[in-house]
């Protein structure tokens, strides 16, 4: 197990790449809906605006255009009754002829034509049906038409029973009035109707105030539900073209039109599913979903390969960040070397000088004259012996350095804080001697072991008694090192009798290059590869300090889990010492 | 031959021990201390009319050569004073030089080297008590001559 593993970290690249995805398809994705939406229903209601506009123009045209139809069919007759004597009007062969030209000129529309004296007899007849000399005076129409210049009159069965309606004008010849009428086909007029269609649901029908309907609907109407009953009663003003919207009888959502005709007594009326209507904005909106759908699978498949891309960069950035950490630990451990080398070399160079001085005095005894006397003997065998228990003391020195020179291995393994203070104390005896500074250890005996790269926790250790060395000027001081146990966490703690921290400095001194030392005696390294190392081992690392009192530093690592305390207690010492 | 008298300051024993016996072997009048405040304790019992050079090592704890140094030189200032030094401490040797030490000598040293300036530094230290007593000297047929 290596502390550079990534994987151990909740952050690993596989839930960065969903973050960094879902993150970036939220940010494409809500302004594309929300803007979409605002824009479809921006569009929908100007386009049904436009809808609206549309059949109120097509009502209208189709409006005039009825009302053209019946006031030219009510013209002919007008110029009939005008243009000829009452001999010829009342003659059924003349009628017959009139009816045929005009069938022939207008497609069959008009079906008959008649005329009727004053008491309402059909004096002359010309049509399909046989209706000559019928009486008419009991006939609604005929009462109207007696009373009017020109009459339309509405749908009706009437004799024939079939729905019809009737066209008449009257002329005074003499002291009589007759009245010309012609029926105009209910199919031919219907016929009208049917050619406003629009889409599947649109139609088109006539309807007279009083309600009765003068083309038969397409589809099932209910006059007597909104908006067509506020409409006949009045409620909603119909003397020019009218848009409502309602419901159906299906109970659709439809669009209601109405035009008034014949002087408003009749009304036009057009009905039409309001999505229907607006399929167009239908077609839009399946549209708008598909391309939206579309942008957002681009979207989500860019966003995964750019935030896999940079989840593996991010995971090859944590790398190397990892080895310049190692780097930077490494560079450290020089410098604490380069700092330990100078006690170490005056500690070596003490039994050198005394070896060299040593066999200097053997050579000075072998120049005597007599040097094999006894006193030389004993005095070169003393001398040698010395030679050799220096040079056992460099060896010693040696070691140690090298022990710690050796490669920082970052490993993790459990380990007693105990075997480490011993070490480095053995380290910095020699520093410590020549300070003035006693160093006074309180170890907790049981002290559980935690993980961590022994190395680096060394390294660690000797950085915090070297600072606390360094803190105590003359005449000198105490450095304490304690290490307990508080909960769960292991403790370690290097207390110093020595000059203080200055309050400003408190907070920077785990900045990396921060120093007060002079230049070329402190990289600024030490502290802030300490907090790194604890840092990574799980632990903190806190400071407090009083001028002129001494400073602590407190190292709190978590303990190793107390099921392999007991496994790994003593393999462990083995392996740190 | 100016038969140096020495004063040797090392918290070493066996260095002190060893060097003292070569010096003596060479016919020198040799005395030793193992720390700065022995040397001055020595220095101040008589011995300094005696010694003409101390070898005081650099680094020494409690009172370190330096201050030894200065207190030498503020109590006794005709004694010379070689500085011992291994090689970190050569900048304490220098900052010695400025204040007053005759030279200094790296650990570990040629006894050759050692002897040749044992006997410099005397012949200063002798030339120096010299002037002083021909300036006496001086003064006092001066005064006579008044």
């Amino acid at each position: 197990m290596t502390t550079s593993d990534a994987t151990d970290r909740p952050n690993t690249p596989k839930t960065r790449v969903r973050s960094v995805v879902i993150g970036l398809a939220l940010i494409v994705l809500a302004p594309l809906v929300i803007t979409g939406a605002i824009n479809l229903q921006q569009f929908q209601k100007v386009y049904k605006n436009k809808v609206e506009n549309e059949l109120s123009v097509m009502i209208e045209r189709h409006s005039f255009i009825i009302d053209s139809f019946i006031n030219d069919r009510l013209s002919d007759v007008r110029v009939i009754t005008r243009e000829h004597p009452i001999e010829r009007l009342a003659d059924a062969d003349f009628l017959r002829r009139v009816l045929n030209l005009m069938r022939e000129e207008y497609h069959g529309a008009f079906v008959d034509l008649g005329l009727v004296n004053q008491e309402g007899t059909q004096i002359a007849y010309a049509g399909p049906f046989n209706l000559e000399m019928a009486n008419y005076s009991s006939a609604d129409w005929f009462e109207q038409a007696f009373a009017n210049e020109s009459y339309v009159s509405e749908v009706f069965a009437g004799l024939r029973g079939s729905p019809h309606f009737i066209i008449s004008t009257q002329r005074r010849f003499g002291d009589e009035v007759f009245i010309l009428k012609a029926t105009i086909d209910f199919e031919a007029f219907n016929a009208l109707m049917e050619g406003i269609r629009i889409g599947d649901t649109g139609f088109a029908f006539i309807i007279s105030r009083d309600g009765k309907f003068q083309t038969s609907p397409r589809f099932d109407v209910s006059l007597n539900h909104h908006p067509y009953a506020d409409v006949l009663d009045g409620r909603i003003r119909s003397d020019r073209i009218l848009v409502v919207d309602g419901e159906n009888r299906l109970g659709h959502s439809s669009i209601f039109t109405f035009a008034p005709l014949k002087q408003g007594r009749w009304l036009l009326c057009y009905q039409q599913e309001t999505a229907d209507a607006l399929e167009a904005v239908r077609r839009v909106v399946r549209m708008a979903i598909i391309a939206l759908v579309i942008v957002a699978a681009g979207a989500l498949t860019v966003s995964f390969f750019v935030s896999r891309n940079l989840a593996s960069q991010l995971a090859e950035a944590d790398r190397e960040r990892t080895v310049m950490t190692h780097q930077v630990i490494e560079t450290g451990r020089l410098a604490s070397i380069g700092e330990l080398a100078a006690g170490i070399a005056h500690e070596i160079n003490n039994p050198v000088a005394i070896m060299v001085q040593e066999a200097g005095w053997i050579d000075d005894l072998l120049n005597d004259d007599d040097p094999t006397s006894e006193d030389n003997l004993v005095e070169i065998s003393r001398a040698v012996g010395q030679i050799r228990t220096q040079g056992d003391r460099c060896k010693e020195i040696t070691y140690k350095l090298l022990s710690f020179a050796r490669k920082t291995d970052p490993t993790v393994r459990a380990v007693v804080l105990n075997d480490i203070v011993d070490e480095v104390i053995g380290l910095t005896s020699q520093k410590t001697r020549y300070a003035n500074v006693q160093i006074v250890t309180e170890l907790s005996p049981d002290l559980p072991s935690i993980l961590a790269s022994p190395t680096e926790i060394q390294q660690v250790l000797l950085n915090l008694v070297n600072n606390a060395v360094d803190a105590i000027e003359r005449p000198g001081g105490t450095v304490t090192v304690v290490t307990r146990t508080e909960g769960d966490a292991v403790v370690l703690e290097v207390r110093d009798t020595g000059k203080g921290i200055p309050e400003a400095n408190l907070a920077r001194i785990f900045d990396p290059f921060f120093t007060t030392k002079p230049v070329g005696q402190g990289t600024g390294l030490g502290l802030s590869i300490c907090y790194g190392i604890v840092e990574k081992a799980g632990g903190s690392i806190t400071v407090e300090s009083e001028i002129e009192k001494g400073t602590t530093f407190t190292v709190s690592f978590p303990r190793e889990s107390p099921d392999n305390i007991q496994s790994t207690g003593p393999n462990n010492e083995r392996e740190s010492l | 031959m100016i038969e140096p008298s020495v004063l040797v300051v090392d918290d070493e024993v066996q260095f002190v021990e060893t060097l003292v016996k070569r010096l003596i072997k060479r016919g020198l009048k040799v005395n030793s201390a193992y720390s700065g405040q022995e040397a001055l304790d020595a220095l101040s019992g008589g011995e300094a009319t005696r010694t003409d050079v101390v070898i005081l090592d650099v680094k020494m704890p409690g009172m370190d050569g330096l201050e030894t140094l200065a207190a030498i030189k503020e109590e006794h200032p005709l004694v010379e004073v070689i500085m011992l030094t291994g090689h970190a401490t050569v900048d304490s040797a220098i900052e010695g030089m400025k204040h007053g030490a005759y030279d200094y000598l790296m650990k570990p040293c040629d006894l050759d080297v050692l002897m040749t300036k044992l006997n410099e530094a005397t012949t200063k230290k002798r030339e120096h008590e010299d002037k002083i007593l021909e300036a006496r000297a001086t003064m006092i047929s001066l005064r006579r001559g008044d």
